[in-house]
């Protein structure tokens, strides 16, 4: 028994070897940020007019993915929706991961008092839950989207400085860090030039991962009434309204869930086989 | 236990105490930022001018957010957090048996998930690579990847609507007999297990393979050691620290899940009584109830570093 | 007569990340008779511990054994299922890891694990395996038998870890042991004890062996037979004696000849004695909260003068722990003395190097040991190379890569490398990129922090030939820091010795047999010669060995 593992089939393309989940993966995630910008060229129906007789109808023709607790189309309501949860959630992850990146680097670069004390304090930002925090801010300031976005920005910073930082001190103790140091180079060159290339890979990965978790709180706030009001709707508050059709087993208050699932699954995927440059120069 | 073990348990313990004074002065700065002149609200109808202004000095809310702060501090030291505005009863009171209510869906839960997550995770790497592996893996990450109350309307979707072994609501009051309780416990605590093992699985898997690839274990294959002595014997003393880190960590989001898994299922626990204080602006509940999250939240991250702390061999 | 081991046309595969499938031991074969001790010779890469692990029917993950037979006392490892080949290890054939540090499971007990090899196999009952254990720590020559057992593996030395594997591996019995580069992490004083107890304890018991190593002069002291390895493939086979004066194949010549790089020509320049480059008094540097005099707790370097000239090299030799490397670091302006001056060029350097002008950091420049922690990993060759030139020098880009295509050239590089990532290269292609971007600057002293020691022989010597030569051509001075002393003899006009983080003794090349300080002389007298009686007619004086041995 040698424990080896199976690895997975990788093809070749431009020497980067590839695999099917991650490519398919990576199509699903374009195909909601496609939608996300075009939503109000493709939908069927506008999302507030009332286009069926019953409430909770089921998926048929014409109404592809069934009716909501009015008789509103899901399909169009799920589409626009894309626009805010995917939306939202982009705008605060690269808000959260830039800002996260920049101070890491930074605080890992200049160490001293700069970094123990930003430490000590995104930490104990960090010991606040994330449901938590967002409930009561968004409660006590009000949840219009510029606030939901830097909510959720604050709530993942201290995370994503936790990362990058931990990956900026591992190569701040290389040689080469030394080399350049002693060389008499600015704390602007070091962090631009020596280290953001050598952990953009496992920033990129982590920018994908607050991007779920983001996607997942901001969706957990709408669907406790918290998030985005009405009449705007983002994936959770389309469940929220649409949950007193759970014991009928209506399309209507799946729908928006198996949305955020695809697109969460399919970046959690991604990350997972994201394409590797291929070591193997005779390959 | 070595002394320098002690000096970093200790200068821990410490940085949990800072921290935990900074979260709640956050938590009491935020939520007295909530919309809603709290003087005017307590009077209702009989809010003039004058008696506004004087409630607010009898109340001391003109003082500086730094003092008040601290006269909260010293009533939750002599056990009294204030009274609701929403029903004029004392908060602990309120928040008393809803407590004892979530508590007992966490201790439930805890009891459940644990084992079940050690188990699937340890095996799970045990047999690395195999289809039984393989489908646990990806088994947590959706469950990981997806929102709570996806797992919670899919419980119940399954449970009670095609099933109908459940129903989709619980009321505790309503309980008459332990059949009864079960029935009513068993959707909050099913949603939950899912998503606090889905964390433990993973990360116990992942520290399981860790030292599964180190040469000491590679050593004792070389003496000859069946597979289940290498990992009984060797991997796992060594995973052991990393592992009641892993659960540590996984039941701190038991805090966040609650919040959904007690709206959805109308379980009257804390969570559901802060959400809806929230909706009522209710100010000392909630400053309460986020309070006691916040402790339990600490307190959960602060056992799992400092059992990493404990088990780095290099400190023994 | 059958012999204990027969290896016939062994071939291992392994799976590269494209997911090719490489044959990396096409066609091995070898022999092994009862009671003979052979050694595995190669540089790294060769597959020596690939077939040293094939012996006991382990691959690495990744790898397959795919053809072949691999016969040890008659059974055919290659083609029995896994559970006959558990049966086998430790009892039949033993394995002495080359990490023992790493290979001791650090939350159990020593004895433990030493004696877990009778308890998987039901072999003799506890208590008398330890008895056996105490036994054979006895026979390898252990401080403390009967109570180093109870201790864990954090709490000895790694003199001793390696002696403790050893235990480890003989108390099934076996009729074969597998060393697996045992030495290759420990100094030399301390390499003589582990090796003189090894051999002891496999004639005593007439058990037969396998010695893997890439140090010809090591495996001279206890082989009965050499097999050399290259790119998988066998190059030759022989006697001890026979390898060592006349081998056959060219590849082991190279072996033979890097071993004993040729000595520097003392340099005809009788006036650059007098043109001092470097000269440093009394420095004193350190670690740790700062004494009422000023100086640190710990003292890595203590009150060390040195000096060099232009066009002229200094080694500086000590073994790990003796202050080189702090010493390096001090003069290069890392690590900040405490206490004395340097002096470069005729002019006093700040102690700090952000202190110093940039003319000063540029003329003096430092080559670290590990290439890969050196270069920085996303950026191209030509990237590394040109930096220098654009922050010291100022060129513009057209110059820079006439300037880089110079220095590629100057290090005996191709030009098409000046593409590839510091991953695509070689440990030697690295280490010549590092000096090339030293280059860059147009120094006039270079600092080498311990360059080969990472490096396979051959390689090593490459590199210190192009260092020779690079110095005829361009006048310049190094600072050789090393702990391996025929490097230092190759290139250096003088030789200072460490100890401690005190300079102990000073002497050029030749006059290294007539050392006069004991700790020079133990040094000296430690370095393995390629001479198979050397290790048995080796004597120490015992109180030496006490008083600066790391036991």
């Amino acid at each position: 028994m040698t424990m080896a593992r199976t690895v997975a089939t990788r093809r070749s393309f431009l020497g980067h070897s590839y695999n099917l989940v991650g490519v398919v993966a990576a199509l699903v995630i374009l195909a909601w940020t496609l939608v996300a910008i075009f939503a109000p060229y493709i939908i069927p129906h506008p999302i507030g007019d009332i286009v069926d007789d019953d409430y909770f109808g089921q998926m048929r023709q014409g109404l592809w993915l069934g009716s909501d607790y009015l008789g509103r189309d899901m399909l169009s309501r799920v589409l626009m929706g894309a626009r805010y949860t995917v939306g939202i959630s982009l705008a605060a992850v690269s808000i959260a991961c830039f800002l996260g990146v920049v101070l890491g680097m930074l605080a890992a670069v200049t160490g001293g008092w700069f970094d123990t004390c930003l430490s000590r304090f995104l930490d104990a930002m960090n010991s606040i839950p994330s449901k938590l925090f967002g409930l009561v801010v968004v409660a006590a300031v009000g949840s219009s989207i510029p606030v939901l976005i830097l909510t959720l920005a604050v709530i993942y910073t201290p995370g994503a400085y936790r990362f990058a930082r931990a990956l900026a001190v591992n190569i701040n103790t290389m040689d080469f860090m030394t080399v350049a140091r002693v060389r008499g180079e600015s704390t602007a060159y070091l962090i631009g030039s020596e280290i953001l290339p050598n952990i953009i890979r496992p920033v990129l990965a982590d920018f994908g991962l607050r991007f779920v978790f983001i996607v997942l709180l901001l969706s957990g706030l709408s669907f406790l009434g918290l998030g985005l009001q009405p009449p705007l709707a983002d994936w959770g508050a389309l469940v929220r309204e649409n949950i007193g059709g759970l014991p009928f087993a209506a399309p209507a208050v799946i729908v928006p869930s198996l949305a955020i699932a695809s697109l969460t699954i399919s970046v959690n995927l991604l990350i997972d086989n994201l394409p590797q440059k291929i070591r193997d120069r005779d390959a | 236990m070595k002394s320098g073990v002690l000096n970093l348990v200790v200068k821990r313990l410490g940085i949990a105490v800072i921290t935990l004074l900074i979260v709640l002065f956050a938590v009491f700065f935020a939520t007295s930022m909530l919309p809603g002149d709290t003087a005017s609200i307590l009077l209702g109808q009989a809010a003039t001018p004058e008696a506004v202004a004087g409630l607010r000095e009898a109340m001391h809310l003109n003082d500086p957010a730094i003092l008040r702060f601290l006269r909260w501090l010293l009533g939750l030291l002599h056990g009294d957090l204030g009274t609701s505005y929403a029903n004029q009863m004392p908060v602990a009171a309120l928040i008393g048996r809803r407590l004892v209510n979530t508590m007992e869906l966490a201790a439930i839960t805890t009891l459940i998930s644990v084992p079940l997550a050690l188990t699937l995770g340890i095996t799970a790497a045990m047999l690395r690579g195999s289809l039984y592996d393989r489908t646990v893996t990806v088994l947590s990450i959706g469950v990981i990847s997806v929102p709570e109350f996806m797992v919670a309307t899919l419980a119940v979707l399954l449970f009670a609507v095609y099933l109908k072994w459940l129903p989709a609501l619980s009321s505790v009051n309503e309980a008459h007999s332990l059949t009864d309780l079960v029935r009513i416990y068993a959707m909050p605590v099913i949603t939950l297990t899912f998503v606090i093992s889905a964390q433990m699985i993973r990360m116990t898997r992942a520290a399981v393979i860790e030292t599964l690839s180190t040469p000491y274990v590679e050593m004792a294959l070389l003496k000859g050691a069946s597979r289940s002595r290498m990992v009984l014997r060797h991997a796992l003393p060594n995973a052991l620290g990393p592992i009641v880190n892993a659960v540590a960590l996984s039941l701190s989001y038991l805090v966040g899940g609650v919040i959904i898994v007690e709206t959805i299922f109308n379980y009257p626990g804390i969570a559901k009584l802060m959400v809806d204080a929230v909706a009522t602006r209710d100010l000392p509940l909630i400053q309460s109830c986020a309070m006691i999250f916040c402790l339990g939240y600490l307190l959960l991250i602060t056992a799992a570093d400092i059992v990493a702390i404990m088990s780095n061999p290099r400190l023994r | 007569m059958t012999n204990l081991v027969e290896v016939r046309k062994l071939r291992i595969e392994a799976t590269t990340d494209a997911g090719r499938i490489v044959e990396i031991i096409k066609g091995v074969s070898l022999d092994i008779a009862d009671g003979e001790i052979i050694a595995l010779i190669g540089e790294s890469g060769s597959g020596k511990t690939t077939v040293a692990l094939s012996l006991m029917g382990h691959a690495r993950p990744g790898c397959r054994i795919t053809g072949g037979e691999i016969n040890v006392n008659g059974k055919n490892m290659a083609a029995l299922p896994e559970k006959e080949r558990a049966k086998l290890r430790g009892t039949d054939i033993a394995y002495v890891p080359q990490s023992a540090a790493a290979s001791f499971n650090p939350a159990s007990t020593i004895m433990e694990q030493v004696i877990e090899v009778t308890r998987i196999h039901r072999l003799i009952p506890p208590e008398q395996a330890r008895q056996r254990a105490v036994e054979l720590f006895r026979a390898l020559s252990l401080p403390d038998p009967e109570g180093i057992g109870a201790r864990y593996p954090h709490q000895v030395s790694g003199g001793q870890l390696q002696r403790l594997a050893a235990a480890m591996a003989l108390i099934g019995d076996p009729k074969l042991v597998i060393f697996d580069e045992p030495t290759t992490a420990l100094d030399v004083t301390t390499q003589i004890d582990v090796l003189k107890a090894f051999k002891s304890v496999m004639r005593s018991g007439g058990i037969a062996g396998v010695y893997v190593s890439h140090d010809l002069a090591v495996v001279a002291q206890i082989a009965d037979r050499i097999v050399v390895l290259k790119g998988g493939e066998v190059q030759e086979t022989g006697t001890t004696a026979e390898i060592l004066s006349a081998a056959k194949h060219p590849y082991t010549r190279e072996l033979l000849a890097a071993f004993e790089p040729k000595p520097r020509q003392a340099s005809a320049d009788a006036e650059a004695a007098a043109n001092q480059l470097l000269r440093i008094d009394n420095v004193t540097a350190g670690y740790g909260a700062v004494r009422d005099d000023g100086l640190p707790l710990i003292r890595a370097v203590d009150s060390v003068s040195l000096a060099v000239e232009k066009g002229r090299n200094l080694g500086v030799i000590g073994e790990s722990g003796c202050g080189k490397s702090t010493l390096a670091r001090v003069i290069a302006g890392i690590h900040s003395a405490a206490a004395g001056d340097i002096v470069f060029n005729g002019k006093p350097l700040q102690r700090a190097a952000n202190k110093r002008s940039q003319d000063q950091l540029r003329e003096m420049q430092i080559v670290f040991q590990y290439a890969d922690t050196a270069l920085n990993p996303a950026k191209p060759v030509e990237d590394i190379i040109a930096r220098p030139l654009a922050f010291y020098h100022r060129l513009d880009r057209q110059a820079q890569s006439k300037r880089v295509d110079e220095l590629l050239d100057m290090v005996r590089l191709p030009k098409a490398l000046r593409y590839r990532h510091p991953s695509e290269l070689s440990g030697g292609q690295k280490q010549r990129v590092n000096f090339a971007r030293a280059m860059a600057a147009d120094p006039k002293l270079i600092i080498c922090d311990e360059i080969t020691s990472a490096l396979d022989t051959v390689v090593a010597s490459a590199v210190i030939e192009l260092l020779k030569e690079l110095q005829r051509e361009l006048g310049l001075s190094y600072i050789f820091i090393s702990h391996d002393l025929s490097v230092v003899e190759a290139i250096c006009d003088e030789i200072m010795v460490m100890y401690n983080g005190q300079r102990v003794e000073q002497m050029t090349p030749d006059k290294v047999k007539a050392a006069t300080h004991p700790y020079s002389k133990l040094l000296f007298s430690s370095v393995p010669k390629l001479d198979p009686t050397w290790l048995d007619g080796l004597v120490r004086d015992p109180e030496l060995v006490s008083q600066y041995g790391h036991r």
